[in-house]
């Protein structure tokens, strides 16, 4: 329920802090996004602001995409992205968001698009172990028994197969804001991120799982 | 200015002046000073070896500096760009053949010897 943002992954490398430690950073470009839209109770029964982020040419969007644009005034954008709020507050349309929501040392969450990995083996997508290499032996990279045999005659649903790896949504928890440059709108995020360079991020103060403690 | 160069700039506000870190061969003998903290106290201790290894890549470029302590094998990998990493003094210029010097480790006294190149200044 609070605002984020949506950034470029520019890739990672390593800085050092007060105490001389190294600390490897993912450098993330944070923004400027644009409020393209406010949702609020009276016009939609729930408030919350909707952010476009990243240059696309005209041509390039439908012409009802255009038109939504148009009504903040914002250039063409390429990703929109709603994020639902308490209240609206003193958000406007055609607001630039930035970096600047951010402060060093705050945790966030990050989701992204994981690395595609293709048709994956059992090895690497579920870290089954392999068979032995020699000594005749013919089992590999193969998997294994799969279930019991007539009883019940069938494999069971959710049996760890080869299968697409990866290039799906994958969101890392509580990473740590190392350093916050509101001028360039550069996040240095603590750790890793997922996704290669280049890829569409969603940045948003971390959620607090589990109860709190009393 | 593109991704890479981004990355660039944010590496260069703690990459060390050129002026503090010598030129570094592979085969020299080096004194590192570490800076170690005690007690709050901090203080520069000294570790004197042979480079046997260099890894290249702007922030994170490393010397991997062994030594023959008590007739035991040393080696210490050290971030050159790190502020932990106070100074290194070449003492002495080695002449190898190899970039990487491995094969010192199977090698003890005598043989662990490296002919001194003096067209290097230090």
């Amino acid at each position: 329920m609070s605002l984020g943002i949506l950034g470029t992954k520019l890739g990672m490398t390593q800085i050092f802090d007060d105490a001389g430690r190294s600390i490897a950073v993912t450098v993330v470009q944070a923004g400027p996004c644009k409020v393209t839209q406010i949702k609020t109770n009276e016009t939609d029964g729930y408030c919350a602001v909707q952010l476009g982020y990243g240059d696309v040419k005209e041509k390039n969007l439908s012409r009802p995409e255009r038109g939504h644009l148009a009504k903040s005034g914002s250039e063409p954008l390429r990703h929109l992205k709603e994020y639902r709020l308490a209240e609206v507050g003193d958000l406007t349309l055609g607001q630039s968001i930035g970096a600047s929501i951010f402060e060093d040392g705050q945790f966030v969450d990050v989701a992204g698009t994981s690395i595609g990995r293709g048709f994956a083996g059992y090895q690497k997508r579920h870290n089954f172990r392999r068979g032995p290499m020699g000594h005749g032996s013919k089992n590999h990279r193969l998997p294994g028994s799969t279930g019991a045999g007539t009883t019940p005659g069938r494999v069971y649903p959710g049996k760890r197969m080869a299968g697409h790896m990866g290039d799906a949504q994958v969101t890392v928890r509580k990473l740590t804001v190392v350093r916050v440059d509101a001028e360039r709108n550069l996040l240095l995020i603590k750790g890793a991120v997922p996704g290669k360079a280049g890829t569409l991020l969603n940045i948003v103060p971390a959620k607090r799982v589990g109860r709190a403690k009393a | 200015m593109n991704a890479q160069e981004i990355v660039r700039s944010i590496e260069a506000e703690y990459l060390k002046p050129a002026s503090d870190l010598p030129t570094i061969y592979v085969g020299d003998t080096v004194r590192v000073g570490v800076r170690i903290q005690e007690g709050g106290k901090e203080r520069v201790q000294p570790y004197e070896g042979t480079v046997i290894a260099m890894r290249n890549g702007g922030i994170s470029e490393t010397i991997t500096v062994r030594r023959t302590f008590q007739g035991v094998g040393v080696e210490r990998v050290f971030l050159l760009n790190s502020p932990r990493v106070a100074e290194i003094k070449i003492v002495r210029r080695g002449k190898v053949r190899r970039a990487k010097l491995y094969y010192l480790r199977d090698r003890v006294g005598k043989a662990t010897r490296i002919k001194e190149r003096f067209d290097r200044a230090k």
